[in-house]
């Protein structure tokens, strides 16, 4: 969503005064002494890699959502709320809450009974040393890649909005995520994530609630999105029946299947990423409701990132366009809506506030991906594949230093995607292709005890190159999208629902073949792993408020309601 | 988190207390001297309420979590 072109044109949008500047130090300050601070308490694996399992359900929950807070969420979804209108509020809801709501009440059992440290370390107990392998290295690899992406996003955010040198941010941003990182492991990383989570809400809450103060309530905001844009913009189901119908040329079906089940369920149940935070819980009931508290914030995070956008096609004298628009004329692109929105509305201090908030979501979801490929890296892959004897000191001292190359190798690809622009694209393509098979293999992992090993490798290895495979297609000849995307309307975002769905039900197909071709493991390997062979601990004797399953049923209940309000 | 060593909670608390002070300060600074360019929404003077919302939210949990009151 923000490339390179439009991020050199405009000229500096915000001036920092010396309070602005000030806050901004202090954060990194804060940051790096909650890092030193946490050394002394990340000494064995189990503390360096899981943070000790001791997290309470408030603290797992939020670090869970805030490592999702990275650095192309907060701005590059504003983009696109201001471009497509209310419809980029469908990868919060329900590309997101009925997925979060599956992984505390169904999944997170059999993540946190089996005791894995990851999600490929899952599918070595339950589908074998292949399956494992196959995932944790196209886990690890892509992670690193999407991190050093993230890092040069910021660092041309950080270019455009102040005017800072992109040499600068990289290294003053991913020095600081390494130290903290490498000094108290994962739990120094949600420690910081919880406090970015904060600050990102203390910052970046104000300009909708003075956007609508300047707009005049919600009624007003649609009647000026309305009369600047057009009524579909504010609508956010009403408009999908057909392609042609809204801004952002898809069909109910995909939103619902493609990015609702597929893509929502593979990401935040299966992305090692964001469950990494989850399974540092300290209990079962912990694990359960955590991704529950997430999905409760989740729910409000459109009025700090949508609502922006939207504020942004009412209230602001320019009209924002594309970036080859903006880089031909010289005006502001659909990119620069949030900092815009920002500078309205934050005079001293609170503009050193809201910059923050925008460097902590920066920096929260590198520290994600940074802790995340450190423990698939040592435990998936060095322990697995390289040395499997070694002390669990070693095996520490191998994530520290693993956390520091994963931060360079992340430099390395910002800086290449410097040089290579066109990389962001085929870069972020190639995560989705991992995300919806491995969503499908596990599930059914979980689910269906005749899957066997042969059928998870396969099934897997299938889904994953028939996704790449459909994307090549699709490069190699446009008109293909009307058999991948069911239409020749459907824009990039369409065809990725379309793609996943696809790689989703050929990954669960070939599963389901290959296994009833091949042994299923014994019942008695399948105790901890799969549902009807695994005593899940009952809630009988906790007060209904305290139940997971309770919180869930509340959870849902607002997000249908949310929907019907701007059906 | 409370039972060992400092909660994340007091972290989170001086950190609001902090920007709660700076970002007060400067909105009460602008009050007496204003701006040449004000920002939109200016005589809402919202750095001042914001920034008294952090600090009293920053005072209570650095109260409520000070590391004395872990032990």
């Amino acid at each position: 969503m923000i490339t390179a072109a439009a991020m050199y044109v405009a000229p500096r949008l915000v001036h920092l005064s010396a309070v602005d500047a000030a806050i901004i130090v202090f954060y990194f300050a804060l940051v790096l002494t909650i890092g030193f601070y946490l050394q002394r308490r990340a000494k064995t694996g189990e503390d360096f890699f899981m943070a000790g399992r001791e997290m309470t359900a408030w603290i797992a929950g939020l670090s869970f959502l805030s490592a999702n807070l990275g650095a192309l969420e907060l701005m590059g979804w504003a983009a696109s709320a201001y471009q497509y209108g209310i419809l980029a509020t469908h990868w919060y809801w329900i590309g997101a809450i009925p997925a979060m709501l599956f992984l505390g009440i169904v999944m997170m059992p059999f993540y946190y009974i089996s005791k894995t440290h990851s999600v490929p370390g899952y599918l070595r107990l339950r589908f074998g040393e292949s399956s494992r392998t196959l995932a944790a290295i196209s886990f690890a690899f892509m992670t690193v890649l999407m991190s050093g992406i993230n890092m040069y996003s910021m660092a041309l955010v950080m270019k455009v909005v102040l005017g800072w040198n992109i040499n600068f941010s990289i290294w003053v941003s991913s020095l600081t995520v390494a130290v903290y990182v490498a000094l108290g492991g994962l739990r120094s990383a949600i420690f910081n994530e919880v406090l970015q989570f904060i600050l990102i809400w203390a910052g970046a809450l104000l300009i909708p609630i003075l956007g609508l103060v300047e707009a005049g309530g919600w009624s007003n905001l649609k009647l000026q999105i309305a009369q600047n844009a057009s009524p579909a913009y504010t609508h956010l189901w009403s408009t999908l029946g057909s392609f042609h119908n809204n801004p952002m040329g898809i069909h109910w079906t995909g939103i619902v299947f493609g990015l609702g089940f597929v893509i929502s369920f593979g990401y935040w149940t299966t992305d090692f990423l964001v469950v990494q935070r989850v399974l540092a819980a300290k209990d079962l009931r912990s694990a359960k409701l955590a991704p529950i508290i997430g999905a409760a914030f989740k729910m409000l995070v459109p009025f700090i990132v949508i609502l922006p956008g939207l504020l942004g096609l009412a209230v602001l004298p320019m009209k924002l366009t594309g970036e080859t628009m903006a880089v031909a004329t010289g005006g502001h692109s659909y990119n620069e809506v949030l900092p815009l929105m920002l500078a309205r509305y934050c005079g001293p201090g609170l503009l050193g506030l809201g910059i923050t908030a925008l460097i902590a979501g920066f920096m929260s979801g590198m520290a994600g991906n940074v802790s995340a490929f450190t423990t698939v890296w040592t435990y998936d892959i060095y322990r697995a594949l390289i040395n499997k004897g070694g002390s669990d000191h070693h095996y520490v001292n191998m994530g520290r230093w693993c956390t520091i190359l994963g931060v360079l190798i992340s430099v390395g690809t910002a800086y290449l995607v410097m040089q290579f622009a066109s990389i962001m694209d085929y870069v972020q393509a190639l995560f989705s292709f991992f995300v919806a098979p491995l969503f499908g293999t596990v599930v059914l992992g979980m689910l269906w005890k005749r899957a066997s090993g042969p059928g998870g490798f396969w099934g897997l290895l299938a889904g994953t190159l028939s996704s790449i495979g459909m994307w090549a297609w699709v490069k190699a000849d446009h008109s293909a999208l009307r058999y991948v995307a069911l239409s020749a309307n459907a824009r990039d975002m369409a065809e990725n629902m379309y793609r996943a769905l696809w790689s989703w039900i050929i990954c669960v197909l070939v599963t389901v073949v290959i296994s009833y071709m091949t042994q299923p493991k014994p019942v008695s390997e399948l105790e901890g792993l799969v549902y009807g062979v695994t005593a899940i601990p009952q809630e009988a004797e906790v007060p209904i408020y305290h139940r997971p399953v309770f919180w869930a049923i509340i959870v849902g209940a607002v997000f249908v309601v949310l929907n019907i309000l701007v059906w | 988190m409370r039972e060992r060593g400092i909660s994340i909670w007091f972290f989170i608390g001086l950190s609001l207390l902090v920007n709660g002070v700076l970002i007060v300060s400067a909105g009460v600074w602008q009050i007496f001297n204003p701006p040449a360019k004000p920002v939109v929404l200016f005589h809402l003077h919202a750095n001042v309420w914001w920034g008294a919302m952090l600090l009293v939210f920053g005072l209570i949990y650095c109260v409520r979590f000070a590391p004395r009151r872990q032990e």
